[in-house]
């Protein structure tokens, strides 16, 4: 074959001149090489995307994980009557709810350190150790105990953001003192306790259950993922039915003519308007032109369905498309009207391509923050927001509030945030695949 | 709340409906099902329509008039001496405090009597007026079911009569796209002229200097506010130019890798990651370039070639935004290299060129237009682009080319300006909307000469 080859051509370049392909060794070599550089430049661009992946998601578990846990320290409180009940009398219920909890614990640490005694600064100090709010604890405690009055009992509280920092190895001990959040002296308080082993670690329960808070070690994720839920409900319940009801015109009786063409090219540019102007749009006409409350879960979630539709309105004519005209022929043949077609069988058939697109749109809507900036939903929210029009926040904002928040606890908090939400986008991606998954096999 | 579940009793009063006037019909029609002119449930569903509907629009125009009109019969309660000589600001400010003070907020003013009496009112008024919002929206309800009721009949065309309303229901539904551009050209262009009326246009687009701060008293510094936009978009072209510089070359060449060498198993691998990529929200993007990448640079700078790299730099905030961009770049290259047909590339192996040779020499500029397409597409993404330039970018501006230096962009501040409290008569808020009008002509500009030339390209081969 090779051979019949070379003669043919040797016979051509005798009659007449022709560039011939440069089959040369040396000449040869150098386009293999260029096309081995090629490759492998193909090959570590894909490569530099997952690394940056890896590094952005280690970047953020080696940040976050410790989030999870926290340190707390055992202290025996006196629940001392003068402090509780201090003008005599029975004991009330008005009462314990209004006593001072927080001398509870300063006597507690007092009376563990004595040598503190005196100092106002050495005292300041010593106060530090726990956490502002654990008074909250010894609260709840009394309150559903009304009897611990008057007696001594061994209570665990949460360390103060610092001291856990200290206690998780974050705080570096050879720096000087000025520099560090730390004081030597807390430091040999917490290195004390923590050898005669009142100091342990527990898994953050409150991280999952409590709303922000401006102490760290207080901070939870429990409001901002209600507030997700309420405002993504909204979206659901408004992009859902518009977008497929939109698809469906426009895939199934829209006459062509040029006002529907005008419709598509809406549709397609809105895919495409940069979601912070969708902010600008909820700002000026949800919030000053109808009046409704800021920071509602209501207008995010209206704001976030307007973003989400163009997304569902193409997945959902894509899916319409892909079911075979054979089945509205059919159907129409028995007598079906259009309508009934597609009710009937076009849109069930359709379905599961058209809940991946919302799920795909719904995510999007999760991880969404700019356009909610825009219209207040960036408020600092400790309640549990109960209905749609309460003050509430969002997971993004949350995570966006946090790192915006100058103490090195809250870099943790931030990453846990960060890796709560991811694990909620991961959830519903599984979700869309598995659904994607189960239509391919069905056609 | 209570809104919420008065629209579930709505819902369970229209089901209820619908099996009224679907043994309606079959009652009339004397129990012979196929006397009837269309299917018994289509007189359920007619009934159904003329509940909902009605009580609906009833609803939703009493939500609109309500808070109006009770705050008018509050205020015109209040005794003359307090309501008589106040301004439109003061008057709502008085309205605010009686409505916090209704509902029990923490800073209200509960101690002024007339205001706590004013909150007292509002709260029985608003009870009274959900009691008669209930009693209206169901007596509606009910004479919508009686006259549905009566309409049916066995010669009644009931399912031509739901198809109509439900198709009009679908023209509806198309048209809220029409709607939602509307209320955003409306919405930018409405408050954009109030601050054209007070800057001028040419200022706004050509000054040199933005600083939006507007002082409250007059004797402080810099208190008169500068609106030249500037080095707002050259931050934004800084940015979005650092971003490109990272994003086309890996995204383009991994789209290449992926459509032409990879093998089946590669790509089950390698897509996911990049989707993975892709759905990563933006604020994530922006804590990593502001505590991971950020820091990074500025540490390299100062200990390779003591460099001085803000810890806001543009080009951390380029850089990220740049990866955040790749798997754009990709899948939409990816698409148009597909597209180019498989005939191309035989001929050009047919004449001996290698695989590389043919990618680049023939496959390339076949998919060119396609291409310069998705990367117009990716330019108005990185410009339109919002948290990661706020968490890692600078809020000061500054004008400036050199990339370790903090820039500012359009949408730092359109968030800066509005984020916080507001007042929608200074220059200041309403500045961000002309911003946000920038932003929104520039990418639509930008997608609709991107989907042009893709659609051009497409006619060519198909």
């Amino acid at each position: 074959m090779n051979n019949t080859l070379s003669t043919s051509l040797g016979k051509s370049t005798s009659s007449k001149t022709i560039r011939l392909p440069d089959f040369s060794g040396p000449h040869l070599a150098k386009r293999y090489a260029s096309e081995r550089r090629f490759r492998i430049l193909g090959i570590s661009s894909v490569g530099a995307a997952g690394i940056i992946l890896l590094i952005l998601l280690s970047s953020i578990v080696s940040k976050g994980y410790s989030a999870f846990w926290l340190h707390k320290v055992e202290l025996n409180i006196t629940f001392s009557s003068e402090v509780l009940n201090p003008d005599g009398g029975a004991v009330e219920e008005v009462k314990l709810k209004e006593a001072n909890y927080l001398a509870l614990i300063h006597n507690a640490l007092k009376q563990k350190f004595p040598a503190a005694i005196g100092n106002r600064c050495k005292i300041r100090m010593l106060y530090g150790i726990i956490s502002p709010k654990a008074d909250l604890v010894l609260r709840n405690m009394v309150l559903s105990n009304p009897s611990l009055v008057g007696t001594t009992k061994t209570v665990s509280l949460k360390l103060s953001d610092d001291l856990d920092n200290l206690s998780k190895g974050f705080i570096n001990r050879d720096l000087p003192e000025s520099d560090r959040r730390v004081k030597d002296l807390q430091i040999d308080w917490y290195d004390q306790l923590k050898s005669e082993g009142h100091i342990h670690s527990v898994f953050n329960t409150d991280f999952f259950t409590t709303g922000d808070s401006r102490d760290p070690e207080e901070a939870g994720i429990y409001s901002a993922l209600i507030g997700s839920i309420l405002t993504l409900t909204i979206t659901l319940l408004i992009s859902f039915p518009v977008g497929v009801m939109a698809a469906v015109y426009l895939e199934e009786f829209a006459p062509n003519n040029r006002f529907i063409d005008f419709i598509e090219v809406n549709i397609n540019n809105l895919a495409a308007v940069p979601s912070i102007v969708f902010g600008l749009l909820g700002l000026a006409v949800f919030l000053n032109f109808f009046g409704l409350p800021r920071s509602a879960p209501l207008v995010g979630g209206l704001v976030l369905a307007l973003m989400t539709l163009p997304t569902i309105i193409i997945a959902a004519r894509s899916a319409l498309k892909a079911v075979s005209p054979s089945i509205r022929e059919a159907a129409l043949g028995l007598g079906a009207s259009p309508l009934q077609v597609v009710t009937h069988h076009v849109l069930p058939m359709a379905m599961p391509g058209i809940l991946t697109g919302t799920i795909i749109g719904m995510a999007q809507a999760l991880g969404e923050t700019a356009p909610l900036l825009m219209i207040g939903m960036v408020a600092f929210i400790v309640d549990i927001p109960q209905t749609f029009t309460d003050p509430a926040t969002v997971m993004s904002i949350q995570v966006y509030i946090w790192a915006d928040s100058p103490e090195r606890a809250f870099v943790e908090r931030t990453s846990a945030g960060i890796m709560v939400l991811l694990s909620f986008l991961v959830l519903m991606n599984a979700v869309a695949i598995l659904l994607r998954k189960r239509f391919e096999r069905r056609c | 709340m209570h809104t919420f579940i008065v629209v579930i009793g709505l819902i369970g009063f229209a089901t209820l409906g619908y099996t009224i006037g679907r043994a309606r019909a079959i009652i009339t029609a004397g129990g012979v099902v196929k006397d009837l002119n269309s299917i018994p449930s289509y007189y359920g569903y007619y009934t159904a329509i003329w509940i909902g509907i009605p009580s609906l629009v009833m609803l939703i125009v009493w939500l609109i008039v309500e808070p109006h009109v009770i705050d008018g019969v509050v205020m015109s309660n209040l005794p003359i001496n307090i309501t008589q000589n106040l301004s439109t600001s003061e008057y709502g400010l008085l309205l605010n405090d009686i409505h916090n003070a209704a509902n029990g907020s923490l800073f209200s003013k509960m101690n002024d009597r007339v205001i706590a009496t004013a909150a007292k009112q509002l709260n029985s008024l608003r009870q009274t007026s959900f009691m008669l919002m209930l009693i209206a929206v169901f007596c509606v309800g009910i004479s919508g079911l009686r006259f549905a009721r009566n309409r049916i009949s066995p010669d009644m065309r009931a399912r031509n009569i739901v198809e109509k309303v439900i198709n009009f229901i679908l023209i509806i539904s198309s048209l809220i796209a029409i709607l939602t551009t509307m209320g955003i050209v409306v919405s930018l262009i409405f408050e954009s002229v109030i601050f054209f009326s007070k800057i001028p246009l040419h200022e706004f687009l050509f000054g040199l200097n933005w600083s939006p701060q507007i002082a409250i008293h007059t004797e402080q510094v810099g208190s008169s506010g500068a609106f030249g936009a500037v080095p707002l978009f050259a931050g934004t072209l800084l940015i979005t130019f650092i971003a490109m510089l990272v994003a086309v070359p890996i995204g383009l060449m991994s789209a290449i890798y992926m459509a032409e060498y990879a093998k089946a198993r590669f790509r089950a691998f390698a897509k996911p990651m990049l989707e993975v990529l892709a759905g990563i929200p933006t604020v994530v993007y922006g804590f990593f370039a502001a505590t991971t990448v950020a820091p990074a640079f500025r540490i390299a700078g100062q200990k390779s070639i003591g460099l001085d790299v803000s810890s806001e730099s543009a080009l951390a905030a380029g850089v990220v935004m740049g990866i955040m961009i790749i798997p754009f770049v990709s899948s939409l290259s990816d698409d148009v290299i597909k597209a180019v047909p498989q005939s191309l590339r035989d001929g050009s192996y047919g004449l001996g060129a290698t695989k590389s040779e043919t990618i680049r020499l023939v496959v390339m500029p076949a998919a060119l237009p396609g291409i310069v397409g998705a990367l117009l597409l990716a330019v108005s993404r990185a410009i339109g682009e919002t948290m990661i330039v706020v968490m890692a970018a600078g809020l000061t501006s500054n004008l400036t080319v050199n990339p370790f230096e903090a820039v500012t962009t359009v949408t730092v501040q359109i968030v800066t300006l509005l984020v916080g409290d507001q007042e929608f008569d200074s220059p200041k808020t309403l500045s961000a909307f002309a911003l946000g009008m920038v932003l929104f002509l520039i990418t639509l500009a930008l997608n609709v000469l991107a989907l042009r030339v893709v659609r051009k390209y497409r006619e060519h081969y198909e």
